[in-house]
């Protein structure tokens, strides 16, 4: 087991490799200056190409890539140009409020569908189910940040009863957290729904109900607990992306995470950011679905024993 | 010969008779594609029902944030044009985004990950790593990190859509043809010596259709919200164009005192899309009677 995930921690490396060629590429591409960034509309072309030579803006694109990365190495993952802050400390001061996020929204979508899909299975083909498909192909269809406007509207404009925007608080959280929430709701509850309805039809729910265990039970002991497994690849899933896909979200409700910062940097061409935050996102997803990985063993004795074996 | 081809299209008649008496059979399913065909319709027309110029673009300040009324059912925005009008000419931005995207991503995908699947091998290894990392990396973040390299226009935005929708078809496609691979009928292929694009193209594609067409058209509505998304935030198509996202953007600042510049493009986002679920769902189940569920 622990040298699976050691296994699994060496192969995150590649992956950084890979992901910050690809970024470093792509914006390499990128049709604006970082030096104009750095020093304004006003600087002169000598005080450009002077930066532009101190910073290695001119030298080839692999020998820029090979020195960032070996800045990386020694634990500098270099400034930003817009406003000369490190970029380790950059993200960190935006990481904890996307990480808040992304978990009260996984804990919305689980305290919502978990019950959704699994009464939806348990009553298949009746109302209930069709109410419950109906709520999440509406979900599917909805774009999450038009959500998040409509919260806005009935909540902050309407009722006054939430902040709008902002991170100050509990309160700010809820809206935002609904809006990512309920987003991914409809995932969740079909998935939860069809592997529960897999497991319902297995002999051994049929033994429980023989033996005259109360249908309560036989639900959430021994059904759900086998339907587990695609449930929590979902939230798996849901988390990583929320890590670094919560951009519109954020954006909407003005809430100072990763995504809605990376989006300006692009904007702004601040490559050092877009670069060092991506490689940190991939970083952090990448442990996400090695967590959920490891969470398998410990729901399934034949993956741990699988695991072992590898 | 002759009479062998005829056979063969008529099997082939057949079989669509046969998928349309399924999907036919899916009340949904149905509705979904009447409502697509309408959507169709408007933004084939949108420039015969209204004209560009004075319907959609030219400002009448004396209207300004008009709220719903007999003359203006979806109300007006901040420079006095009638909402229904800039929403029904925005429904040819959103589909066309959505279709030429996923279009342009099955093009690329499908080759990819057949040959990917087909091959295997050092091949199939290099592209699954590469199309791992892709999915590291959020979708929404390549996206927005591409427009940005390529420049905001439509054209543009339809090719960084189609980037983030490659890695899904090279998948499924993958996943398919390695399904298929190892038939019967593909081994008897192969050991009547048929070139590999032969036997790719006329025997194994074929039977990876359906998994291919219902993730693409699932795919459609993921497209048309992300566009959405991005005009948004301001990386998709400039105003005053108006699609729908771009619609949404400008109605933030009018969230207090008209709302339904918010309420009615949104609503045709949702509606547009959960309609395109719908008939994916019913080409799911009827292309594959086992995957109903």
């Amino acid at each position: 087991m622990l040298k699976y995930v050691i296994k699994r921690i060496l192969m995150i490396i590649p992956v950084v490799l890979a992901v910050s060629f690809i970024v470093f590429f792509i914006m390499d591409f990128v049709p604006s200056d970082p030096a104009v960034t750095a020093l304004g509309d006003g600087a002169t072309e000598e005080q450009l190409e002077y930066y532009r030579e101190t910073h290695g803006l001119n030298d080839p694109l692999v020998v820029r890539y090979v020195r960032y990365m070996g800045g990386i190495l020694h634990g500098d993952m270099g400034t930003s140009y817009a406003n000369n802050q490190q970029v380790w400390d950059l993200f960190f001061a935006k990481f904890p409020n996307t990480l808040r996020l992304a978990v009260a929204s996984v804990v919305v979508t689980v305290v919502l569908s978990i019950p959704l899909g699994v009464i939806a299975a348990v009553k298949e083909n009746t109302w209930v189910d069709t109410v419950c498909s109906t709520l999440s192909f509406i979900g599917l269809a909805m774009p999450n940040f038009w959500l998040g406007l409509l919260l806005i509207m009935l909540f902050a404009v309407n009722l006054g009863l939430l902040p709008s925007t902002g991170a100050d608080g509990f309160a700010s959280l809820i809206l935002p957290a609904i809006t990512c929430g309920t987003g991914n709701m409809a995932a969740l509850t079909r998935i939860t729904r069809s592997s529960m309805l897999d497991v319902l039809k297995q002999d051994y729910l049929r033994t429980a109900r023989a033996k005259g265990q109360s249908e309560s039970k036989i639900i959430t002991h021994h059904a759900f607990k086998n339907a587990q497994i695609p449930v929590v690849t979902q939230i798996g899933i849901q988390m990583s992306t929320l890590i670094g896909g919560a951009v519109l979200t954020e954006r909407v409700f003005a809430w100072p995470g990763v995504g809605a910062f990376l989006v300006d940097s692009i904007q702004k061409s601040d490559f050092e950011v877009v670069t060092g935050f991506v490689i940190m996102l991939a970083i952090f997803v990448s442990i996400v679905l090695l967590i959920v990985d490891v969470l398998y063993a410990f729901m399934d004795p034949r993956i741990k024993a699988q695991y072992a074996r590898s | 010969m002759n009479s062998s081809n005829e056979v063969k299209s008529s099997v082939k008649q057949n079989r669509a008779l046969e998928v349309w008496k399924q999907y036919r059979r899916n009340k949904g399913a149905m509705i979904g594609l009447v409502i697509l065909i309408i959507l169709i319709l408007i933004a084939v027309f949108a420039d015969v029902i209204w004209d560009y110029e004075t319907d959609i673009t030219a400002m009448q300040v004396g209207d300004r944030l008009l709220k719903p009324c007999l003359e203006h059912p979806f109300g007006t925005d901040n420079y006095g044009r009638d909402m229904l009008a800039r929403i029904g000419y925005g429904t040819r931005y959103s589909l066309s985004i959505g279709f030429v995207s996923v279009l342009m991503g099955v093009i690329i995908g499908v080759p990819l990950g057949a040959l990917s699947g087909y091959i295997g091998g050092r091949f199939d290894t290099i592209l699954m790593r590469l199309v791992d990392t892709f999915t590291i990396i959020p979708s929404l973040l390549m996206t927005i990190i591409l427009v940005s390299v390529l420049g905001t226009n439509l054209l543009n935005l339809m090719i960084a859509l189609s980037i983030s929708t490659i890695p899904v078809i090279t998948r499924i496609t993958r996943a398919s043809v390695m399904v298929t691979r190892n038939s019967d009928y593909i081994e008897s292929a192969r050991a009547i010596g048929a070139p590999v694009h032969t036997i790719l193209l006329k025997h194994v594609l074929p039977n990876c259709f359906s998994p291919i067409l219902v993730q693409a058209t699932l795919r459609v509505g993921t497209s048309i919200i992300s566009a959405a998304g991005l005009s948004y935030i301001g990386l998709g198509v400039p105003l005053p164009t108006p699609e729908w996202g771009a619609l949404l953007s400008a109605s933030k600042s009018f969230i207090i005192n008209a709302q339904h510049m918010c309420l009615f493009p949104g609503l045709a986002i949702m509606i547009t899309v959960m309609v395109i679920n719908l008939v994916g769902d019913g080409l799911r189940g009827a292309l594959d009677p086992k995957l109903k569920r």
